[in-house]
């Protein structure tokens, strides 16, 4: 295989198995910036897997190839309405963080293959029609040498999430909004005493987090499984918590992990055609990324440091 | 003479919280470009009372009049636009911001959708400048000096306009020369046409900044005076309630063999940068050594190093002549060691746990608290019952969680605890910390009981009053160094002061003999 | 992480609204919740057998939930109990089909011994790299789900002997030797794979609440997870206890695993995903509210609802997945107790309002009677 082969082959393969998690790692971000805890992420990808494939089987022949970007509208929408279960459970009804991360977890595959057997009359979908396929970028394509490997047959929403998480980090450390968000992440008491309005921008930070989390799944859903089953989020939601903790609550950071998931989960999938990963007994390739995250992990970042006042009920003194 | 309309007017402010009332029938009158200082103990009110007129609480009935005008301080940002600004005890700063950030935080200069941090720093500069409050615009917060947070308090109300500047309690973590300088930022602020409420409990501040007192005791506004008519013995009292002896008694001291010997040891901050270095000190049985100096030069660390929380780096620890450098917690505390330590709620207390656990914290592991490691609670509770009868621990029971007990009490639980062992060596770190007068002559009278009882007592602490009350000798530390050794008898506050600076005893000593020539 | 502790009735109303949940989202459909519900508990039960699966479904759900809630208080929030509960499946398996004629009461507690290890170490190992380097755990324990996910199926398909493999991706069946299950328990259940599992996870509850309650070990634990800065001053090794603790946590899933392997299936076989006896036991412990004896009770609703929801698609036409939304509503609620709670303050002061407003009347009554009479 030539090198460019390779490159190629690896390069798209990254992007398409990043592309949810820098989605959803961005999205946890945010909420974590604001205080928030949301362990909830898993299920809020569901929902969005589970409405943008529901769009698309309902809509396919309206829209044509339109359907999967307007799939993602669907599941940021389904993921907003669910992470705002979330905020009224934590900022407003002061429940524990963690509990409430985890009935999302619980509820959103039970609610998604629920409602698919109540729509479809079984336990999982049609394959979808409109996927996202492999896209060219036009213009960059024509770039000679990186052009082919980056933004040939690549994958679209891969190139959305990056331009997604640079939007994302100027948003957090460049303007008002942002600043507030975290003010209110690291001291909210402080915050409140400036007049800042903690439990709306909490809300505004869990809000963020449902609609990227959502549009994560529906980028799993349309464009790596192509269908909606019980299976179709298994862990991608936890993975992309451990990218926001590894990229550091910042959205390049979340971005830069996300990348690093994804190329070792697409080496242990495409390793059997490229030349040096052919022999390598495909055990190792599969638990490669999970022990080089942990080795990362410990030899190279010391104590993580969350949002001083992550997970923490803000309870205004009467 | 016509009076002028006050700057502010409280008027018959009552603030019920349940049945509890914190503020009862308060009346407060402050005039245009004064400094009233507002007097009363720990729980007297005076935190409410400013509550309210910040926004951050509703009064259950009462009036306040801006200039005259009737008011609702229905929240901070209201509270804002009326021109009050409060700087606070506990500063509300973020750690991880800049000193502009925290500043400009909720008034936020933007040029387009982005902060202009630029404009926002020029600005800050130039207020900065113009009121003598010197800071790094571009620091972060957890990088700076205490006293410079203070001014980043001090200037987020200034940036915001502000003409009612309220301190609370402003001075417990500064030095006697800082809060001469402090003084006169007010004085500075106040014919610039500011007014100031001065929240405090230290009588000689109130004397050389305020223009008039008024006292708070328990929810009450008892009588406001102006500062020159008023004695400090008749505030105090006022203050109290009853007479309050401002010495504890105590006979000479009869110091025995040498019972803690810190030799020359160093000691690095979380940083990893030198915090103690070349530190050398003894403590005799029968005596109390205090330890003097400002917060950060490196009392923290020479306690945790000396009590095993952190390591020593170099030099010797010596207990009754046996080497318990480096040695565990534990180890140290067996060999006849009570640590009352400066952060009870961080390490004095599990604060989620029982009164009664707290009480076994450090001896749940031995007989006859547990057996073969199981936890006998009848012998924990009749310690506890024992304890709190002993030290006059006052909690609605012993199993009441220590979180939900007063800062004094629970100061109190945390020296029974370490007192009750007959130990050889008692080290007390920031011991009467945001207690009240009656809690801090109590635990005074305890630490001098060891000391009769021929304990050694170290007592480390930056208010020089509960020094120079306490020792026999004094201490003083800078940049992590001994600076001086001192008897108590010898000394005064103002050459601590100096002494505190990093000034040596020889040269601090010829500096005051030149004032009083002068 | 601190699990909320709460009262009885908070959890009555958990349930109560959960159901309610359900039913609500059974009419929208157009399904009969009453129907549904009726479906629900006879199928579970409805016969000794289907008593049997409830029990079955049980035993794993307490001893990984112990296992939860023994690293929340130590302040470890261990998601990687599939993992360690695999570790010990594994590994206990192969160990009783290596040893075919080993007996009975050697191998057993050596096939339980081992798997509870295996399990422990998986759990000792996030633990030790928070305690000495402040990796986080919640990354560690994801990591390793995965990486024990996939060296459990290795080693099935490539390092395990042929002459123990059913097939490719399934194990044979562990000998009666180290079978947990019992000729009378099968006969009583009518053929369900309940096994003294059950009995070793209800003496577990009995010994983890003891240990973490009464000994001095669980008071380090429980002050460790607290304020370790407290517990340091103390003298408590922070580090030490978090790894005690994380091995408990561990061992815990451990010991579920090698009772889903000896007593549950009598084999292990490839395995899709992480198993979901980790994560459910998560939420059976949030369920039980942080107390141990709530453990047993949650675990109970958890595996009636599962094992009941079997039966609803038959009898009723609903989906078995209502029963996941039912559950995850209740734990909501039990999470969201605030609300319950204010609910209940609300009802209570009207009712003071209430009397009160009685009594006043009653007094002002009297007064102007008393008016009356005296003119």
């Amino acid at each position: 295989m030539s090198l460019v082969a390779i490159l190629t082959l690896v390069v798209s393969s990254t992007l398409v198995y990043s592309a949810p998690l820098i989605f959803t790692s961005i999205g946890g971000t945010f909420s974590e910036r604001s205080g928030v805890v949301n362990v909830g992420l898993e299920g809020i990808m569901g929902m969005g897997a589970f409405a943008s494939v529901v769009f698309n089987l309902t809509f396919a022949n309206t829209f044509g190839t339109l359907t999967p970007w307007l799939g993602l509208v669907a599941g940021a929408i389904v993921g907003l309405v669910f992470s705002l279960l979330h905020a009224v459970a934590t900022v407003t009804l002061r429940a524990d963080h963690i509990i409430s991360g985890t009935v999302i977890n619980l509820m959103a595959p039970a609610l998604g293959v629920f409602l698919i057997k109540v729509i479809y009359g079984k336990g999982q979908t049609e394959p979808i029609s409109q996927d996202f396929g492999y896209a060219n970028v036009p213009v960059l394509d024509k770039i000679p040498f990186i052009g082919p490997i980056f933004f040939e047959k690549t994958s679209a929403p891969a190139w959305l999430a990056i331009i997604v998480a640079v939007l994302s980090w100027y948003v957090i450390f460049k303007t008002k909004f942002g600043l507030r968000l975290r003010s209110v992440g690291e001291n909210p008491q402080a915050a409140d005493t400036l007049g800042l309005n903690v439990a709306r921008l909490r809300y505004s930070g869990v809000m963020i987090s449902g609609i990227l989390g959502g549009v994560g799944g529906a980028v799993v859903a349309q464009s790596i499984s192509l269908n909606y089953s019980v299976g179709t989020i298994v862990g991608q939601g936890f993975v992309a918590m451990a990218a926001m903790i590894f990229g550091r609550w910042n959205p390049l950071g979340a971005m830069g992990a996300s990348l690093f998931f994804g190329l070792s989960q697409s080496l242990a999938v495409v390793g059997a055609q490229l030349p040096g990963l052919k022999n390598v007994p495909s055990i190792w390739l599969q638990i490669a990324p999970y022990v080089l995250t942990i080795v990362v992990l410990v030899f190279f970042f010391g104590k993580t440091r969350a949002p001083k006042a992550d997970g923490v009920n803000y309870i205004k003194a009467a | 003479m016509t009076e002028s309309t006050p700057v502010i007017e409280m008027r018959h402010i009552v603030k019920k919280f349940g049945d509890f009332a914190a503020n009862d029938d308060i009346n407060l009158q402050v005039q245009q470009g004064e400094i009233h200082a507002l007097l009363g103990e720990n729980g007297a009110g005076k935190s409410t009372l400013m509550n309210i007129l910040t926004g951050l609480l509703q009064p259950t009935s009462g009036d306040i009049l801006i200039n005259g005008q009737p008011v609702v301080v229905d929240s901070p940002s209201k509270s804002d636009s009326l021109g009050i600004g409060m700087v606070h005890q506990h500063f509300m700063l973020i750690d991880a911001f800049t000193v502009t950030e925290n500043i400009v935080l909720g008034s936020e200069i933007t040029k387009g959708l982005s902060l202009d941090t630029k404009t926002a720093a020029k600005k800050i500069q130039s207020l900065s400048d113009q009121y003598g409050l010197a800071v790094n615009p571009m620091a972060k917060i957890s990088d700076i000096s205490v006293g410079q947070q203070q001014r980043v308090e001090i200037l987020k109300t200034l940036y915001r306009g502000a003409d009612i500047l309220i301190f609370d309690e402003p001075t417990a973590v500064l030095t006697p020369q800082e809060i001469d300088e402090l003084i006169a930022i007010m004085h500075n602020l106040a014919k610039e046409g500011k007014s100031i409420i001065l929240i405090t409990h230290k009588l000689d501040e109130i004397r050389a900044a305020a223009d008039r007192v008024t006292v708070i005791r328990a929810g009450k506004s008892i009588k406001t005076f102006p500062v020159a008519g008023v004695s400090s013995q008749q505030l105090a009292d006022l203050m109290v309630g009853r007479e309050v002896s401002f010495k504890t008694e105590k006979e000479p001291a009869q110091p025995k063999q040498t019972v803690l010997a810190i030799d020359n040891i160093e000691v690095d901050d979380a940083r990893g940068v030198a915090a103690v270095k070349d530190f050398s000190l003894e403590v005799k049985a029968g005596e109390i050594v205090g330890l003097a100096g400002i917060d950060g030069n490196g009392q923290t660390e020479l306690i945790q190093g000396i009590t095993g929380l952190t390591k020593v780096k170099s030099g010797h620890v010596t207990l009754n002549g046996k080497d318990v450098t480096n040695k565990k917690p534990r180890q140290i505390t067996e060999s006849g060691v009570g640590h009352i330590p400066e952060d009870r709620l961080r390490f004095g207390m599990e604060v989620d746990m029982t009164l009664s656990e707290n009480l076994s914290l450090q001896t749940y592991y031995k007989q006859p608290i547990s057996k073969s490691g199981v936890l006998q609670p009848a012998e924990m509770d009749k310690l506890a019952n024992k304890l709190v009868k002993e030290f006059d621990v006052r909690a609605a029971s012993i199993h009441v969680t220590a979180g939900s007990m007063s800062g004094g009490n629970q100061q109190k639980a945390v020296v029974a605890r370490e007192l009750d062992r007959d130990n050889d060596l008692i080290i007390a770190a920031q011991p009467t910390r945001g207690l009240d007068v009656g809690a801090i002559e109590y635990i005074h009278r305890r630490l001098i009981d060891q000391r009769t009882a021929g304990k050694a007592v170290l007592v480390v602490s930056f208010e020089l009053d509960e020094i120079l009350n306490l020792s026999d000798r004094i201490a003083v530390i800078n940049a992590g160094k001994i600076v001086g050794i001192v008897d108590a008898k010898e000394t005064n506050k103002q050459e601590l002061g100096l002494l505190m600076t990093g000034m040596s005893l020889k040269a601090a000593r010829e500096a005051l003999k030149e004032e009083v020539t002068v | 992480m601190v699990v909320q502790k709460n009262n009885f009735s908070v959890a009555l109303f958990s349930v109560l609204f959960g159901l309610i949940v359900g039913a609500i989202i059974m009419l929208v459909f157009g399904y009969n919740p009453i129907s549904g519900y009726i479906a629900l508990i006879s199928s579970a039960f409805g016969s000794m057998q289907d008593i049997g699966g409830v029990l079955t479904q049980m035993t794993p759900l307490i001893l990984t939930a112990l296992g939860f809630t023994v690293a929340s208080t130590a302040g470890f929030f261990n998601i990687g109990l599939s993992g360690q509960a695999l570790a010990g499946w594994v590994g206990a398996v192969w160990y009783a089909l290596s040893f075919p004629d080993m007996p009975a009461f050697v191998m057993i507690p050596s096939a339980l011994i081992l798997g509870t290890a295996l399990g422990a170490v998986a759990g000792l190992i996030p633990g030790w790299l928070r305690a000495q380097f402040g990796a986080s755990e919640v990354i560690v324990t994801i990591m390793m789900n995965y990486i024990l996910l996939f060296l459990g199926n290795n080693i099935l398909q490539n390092t395990m002997a042929k002459s123990i493999k059913e097939s490719a991706e399934t194990t044979k069946q562990v000998g009666h030797n180290a079978s947990l299950q019992l000729k009378w328990l099968t006969d009583l259940t009518q053929g369900s794979s309940v096994s003294t599992g059950i009995f070793i996870a209800l003496i577990m509850i009995v010994v983890v609440w003891f240990v973490m309650k009464k000994t001095t070990l669980g008071f380090e634990i429980t002050a460790v997870g607290l304020n370790p800065d407290a517990a340091k001053y103390a003298g408590v090794s922070a580090k030490r206890t978090a790894v005690v603790a994380m091995a408990i946590s561990g061992g815990l899933a451990g010991l579920a695993g090698t009772i889903e392997g000896l007593g549950n299936y009598l084999n292990f076989f490839t395995q899709n995903s992480s198993p979901s006896i980790g994560f459910d036991g998560m939420a059976v412990a949030l369920l039980g509210g942080g107390s141990y004896l709530g453990i047993l009770g949650a675990a109970a609703l958890f595996s009636v609802l599962k094992i009941g929801g079997l039966g609803m698609p038959m009898s009723s036409g609903v989906p078995f997945e209502l029963v996941d939304i039912v559950i995850a509503s209740i734990i909501f609620f039990v999470g969201a107790n605030y609300l319950i709670r204010l609910i209940q303050k609300r009802i209570k002061a009207m009712d003071e309002k209430a009397a009160a407003q009685d009594a006043a009347k009653k007094s002002s009554k009297a007064a102007s009677k008393q008016a009356k009479g005296g003119e």
